[in-house]
């Protein structure tokens, strides 16, 4: 492409080193970001590739090394610094003002005026246009709080776009966002490139990233590995570059969850029309011992609504819900989890993880929150506990002192699992479980999980990766229009058999 | 080295000795100490006398600020509880009999715990926010005090209501005893028990730990029930001192006093991660300070003044720009997270 190494960089950082206390995050690093390229920062969870991103904006100040703007040296000491300078940035942690509308938050701060005041009307007009750039119809004055992760995450993008950015960092942006949006989301990021800016983007997505980039620079522990030309990297010699060996036989885990489900007796949890009104329209839903349900559909179809309900997180106003045959009334999240179900939110820092807690605070928070709190679970049996989850998971860095909010998001979804397993649940919900999990981990993960249900765990697997999905499952359970239209089995479906069932399944009875 | 010198308790604790040291410099009888009857006297036994009634209070504020909570009606409830108990000894036949001020004593804290679960009513059934669902036992508790009394300020005569207030026990004042009997009791209660980390998880992130299965309800209701209790305790304290309900008087500002010495201590407005042992430390800076005032013979008009003027500089000096300035001095530089640096902001507001 246009990005050979003729072209002046407009971002170059040397020797960049920075160290939290008892972790050397970056390590003498080198980046260089050229205009008119799409530039992917590859590594494992934990890598540096946000702290890389912080140093670049200003978040946070470096311990050595140095910054140059367009062949300018410069430090930032504030992420508005950055921004002024042309850098716009998505951080991978959503960082918007939920109590606020989707406009407010697109336009925050470059307003449109009149006299002396806001001029609302056009400030949500340019928004809406901002949103369907990206395909996006949304009632600008509807409150983001209100909306998915996902919609947030595309709020997020296009408040970016806002900015005429000569620097566009995009920090793992597509973690919850459908096909879909990630092709629209590639074609503006063409666009741009093609007009000359400069794109960081992150996403451990191996597809996307050989779609969408030029070039690629991995890190590896904080230290640099190299930076290549996208042609010159075949992905499995990406895969061995950041995770420092082979990755995990994903058929494998295909194929031993490839099993016969025995459905004739009671299943684990029935759920008959369960529904709210405005939500979901009533569903049914049966998971047996040992059986992977996948639930797929787009974005905004229903998927974590239903699981929602099923948890007890929302009031379902009509439906039952039977635990082994027997009726229960789970109108609270600690009444689901009496009756060993958990959930494990999409929604990783709002409602997961307790960012000024410590880790093993959170891995234990779901056993203590069963026990009650005048029976606490004694030191000795919290670290063991803590201990094989940290080792089972591969916690980075492995310190069950270390603050949640402190780990690199990747790191944060493990502690989360972590929680979960350590309920011994006998149905585990999981609503988009790899969200931001490296490819090494992910594979981890999917094993885990597997080994789990052959063992008897009853599994919900909510995913928008349908090839994870139906890697995982046995029966998927398909939602359209917060409705759901269907089920199949794994065994007899693939990926595009999938794709076609979301997209069209029901449509001509409806005619 | 630096461990010490980054513990949350190192400047709450600089400023305090700091505050006795300036003390002991401008008049070195602060710090003497003297034994009369087996009774030891001195400023510093006053200090620690006199802050029983604060110390009972900020306890119960720093639970209920965990929660993210704030509770306004303290200085409400302690009028209430004092009246209520010096109503009964006033009451009865018998104002110096153990029996009468035990029932008495029983009666008002038991009165405190209801208002106090009136609170958490407010707060957690009806989702009132604390602020506001306080302000209403605050301007309405003084109001059902001087009801209890009659409209008058009811004075006793009770030699086992007055020793709470200034009997000693192995040479130390019986309040001071109080209030460490409360600082073990809450102490034992969050630390040994879970009760404490569940109440951070609460404060910290409400969603996710209603999501993980805790109880935020019941843990939210019983810190302003604990607060209300012990306000009620400190009412009773501050009646006994002067063997009287005086509803007007009784707590007045306590509330703010002991949100001030909540985080002076460290514990953030913004809920979560509490200290009882910073609470402790924060109360005793202001007790001191409040002795200073009278030491140093300012002018009672002048006096809030000058104590504003002293919160100020304590307050600035352990504000987190400036922790992380005189660290900058020290010899690195690290700016933080743009989030961790607004929710700073927020707190020093
Ligand atoms: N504010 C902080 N305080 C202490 N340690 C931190 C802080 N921020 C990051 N770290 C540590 O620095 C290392 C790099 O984290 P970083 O967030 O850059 O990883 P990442 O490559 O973005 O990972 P992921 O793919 O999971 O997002 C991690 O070990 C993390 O725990
Ligand atoms: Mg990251």
């Amino acid at each position: 492409m246009n990005a050979d190494t003729e072209v002046p960089p407009i971002v170059e950082m040397r020797g960049i080193t920075i160290r939290f206390p008892g972790v050397l995050a970056l390590d003498d690093v080198d980046f260089t970001l050229r205009p008119g390229e799409v530039h992917s920062l590859m590594g494992e969870n934990g890598a540096g590739k946000s702290t890389l991103i912080k140093a670049l904006t200003g978040v946070y100040g470096i311990d050595s090394g140095s910054i140059s703007i367009a062949g300018e040296r410069q430090t930032f000491s504030t992420a508005s610094d950055a921004q002024d300078a042309g850098i716009s940035t998505v951080y991978q942690e959503v960082n918007l003002c939920t109590n606020l509308t989707v406009g407010e938050n697109i336009m925050l701060g470059h307003e449109p005026r009149r006299g002396t005041g806001i001029d609302w009307r056009a400030t949500h007009a340019e928004a809406a246009r901002h949103l369907a750039s990206l395909g996006l119809e949304l009632d600008t004055r509807s409150m983001l709080a209100h909306h998915s992760i996902a919609i947030q995450q595309l709020v997020a993008i296009s408040r970016a776009m806002v900015l005429d950015a000569k620097v566009l960092i995009l920090d793992e942006p597509t973690s919850s966002l459908d096909r879909g949006e990630v092709e629209q989301l590639f074609g503006i990021m063409r666009d741009l490139r093609d007009k000359g800016v400069a794109i960081l983007f992150v996403s451990h997505f191996l597809d996307q990233v050989y779609e969408i980039s030029d070039r690629i620079t991995v890190l590896r522990n904080g230290a640099l590995v190299g930076e290549y030309p996208v042609a010159e990297l075949p992905r499995d010699a990406l895969v061995t570059k950041m995770i420092g060996r082979e990755l995990a036989d994903l058929a494998a885990i295909a194929s031993s969850s490839h099993r016969d489900i025995d459905r004739s007796g009671t299943p684990v949890v029935k759920a008959t029309g369960l529904g709210r009104r405005g939500v979901l329209e009533p569903a049914d839903l049966e998971v047996y011992e040992g059986e992977v349900v996948g639930i797929a559909g787009l974005l905004g179809s229903g998927r974590t609504e239903l699981v929602r309900l099923l948890y007890g997180a929302d009031r379902a106003d009509e439906g039952t819900v039977e635990v082994h045959g027997e009726h229960v009334r789970l109108h609270q999240p600690r009444h689901a989890i009496d009756h060993r179900i958990s959930l494990s939110s999409e929604n990783r820092r709002e409602e997961g993880v307790v960012a000024d807690l410590t880790v093993a605070e959170n891995i234990v928070l779901g056993m203590q929150a069963r026990q009650g709190w005048l029976r606490k679970i004694p030191k000795k049996d919290q670290d063991a506990v803590v201990q094989e989850y940290i080792d089972a998971l591969g916690v980075r860095p492995a310190n069950p002192h270390a603050l949640v909010g402190n780990l690199s998001g990747g790191n944060q979804q493990k502690v989360l699992l972590a929680r979960w397993l350590a309920t011994a649940p006998e149905l585990l919900v999981l609503d988009e479980p790899t969200r931001g999990i490296d490819v090494g981990a992910k594979a981890d993960i999917q094993r885990k999980v597997a080994e789990l249900s052959a063992q008897g765990l009853a599994v919900i697997f909510i995913s928008s990766e349908l090839e994870e999905v139906l890697r995982m499952a046995q029966r998927v359970v398909v939602l359209r229009d917060r409705k759901k239209i269907g089920e199949l089995e794994a065994s007899t479906t693939d990926l595009d058999g999938l794709i076609d069932y979301i997209a069209n399944a029901g449509e001509g009875s409806a005619a | 080295m630096t461990a010490v010198y980054k513990h949350r308790l190192f400047w709450p604790i600089v400023s305090l000795l700091t505050l006795i040291a300036i003390n002991a410099i401008a008049r070195p009888q602060f710090i003497t100490i003297t034994m009369r009857d087996g009774e030891l006297y001195g400023a510093l036994i006053t200090i620690l006398r006199d802050s029983a009634p604060l110390m009972l209070v900020a306890l119960g504020m720093t639970i209920v600020i965990a929660t993210r909570g704030i509770d306004l009606s303290v200085g409400a409830i302690m009028a209430v509880s004092g009246a209520v108990a010096l109503t009964i000894i006033d009451g009865s036949g018998d104002p110096d009999a153990l029996a009468t001020v035990l029932i008495a004593v029983l009666v008002a804290v038991l009165v405190a715990l209801i208002l106090g679960m009136w609170n958490g009513f407010l707060v957690t059934v009806l989702g009132i926010q604390p602020i506001v669902a306080t302000l209403v036992l605050m301007l309405a508790g003084r109001g059902a005090a001087l009801l209890i009394t009659g409209g008058k300020i009811t004075t006793v005569n009770s030699a086992p209501f007055k020793w709470m207030s200034s009997g000693y026990m192995v040479a130390l004042p019986v309040a001071f005893f109080i209030a460490v009997a409360a600082i073990i009791v809450i102490g034992v209660i969050e630390r040994r028990t879970a009760l404490g980390v569940l109440t951070e998880a609460v404060g910290i992130n409400p969603e996710a730990s209603r999501l993980a299965g805790v109880r935020s309800r019941g843990i939210i209701w019983g810190a302003y029930m604990v607060s209300g209790a012990l306000a009620g305790v400190a009412g009773l304290i501050y009646a006994s001192r002067t063997s009287a309900a005086d509803a007007n008087n009784a707590g007045v500002f306590i509330e703010l006093y002991a949100i001030l010495a909540v985080v002076l201590g460290g514990t953030s407005l913004n809920g979560g991660k509490f200290s009882i042992a910073g609470t402790v430390v924060g109360v005793f800076i202001i007790q001191t300070l409040d002795s200073t005032v009278l030491f140093l013979g300012i002018p009672s008009a002048q006096s809030p003044v000058f104590f504003g003027f002293v919160v100020a500089v304590v307050v600035v000096l352990q504000s987190p720009r400036m922790r992380s300035g005189l660290a900058n001095l020290s010899g690195r530089l690290r700016p933080r997270g743009a989030g961790v640096q607004d929710r700073e902001k927020a707190e020093v507001a």
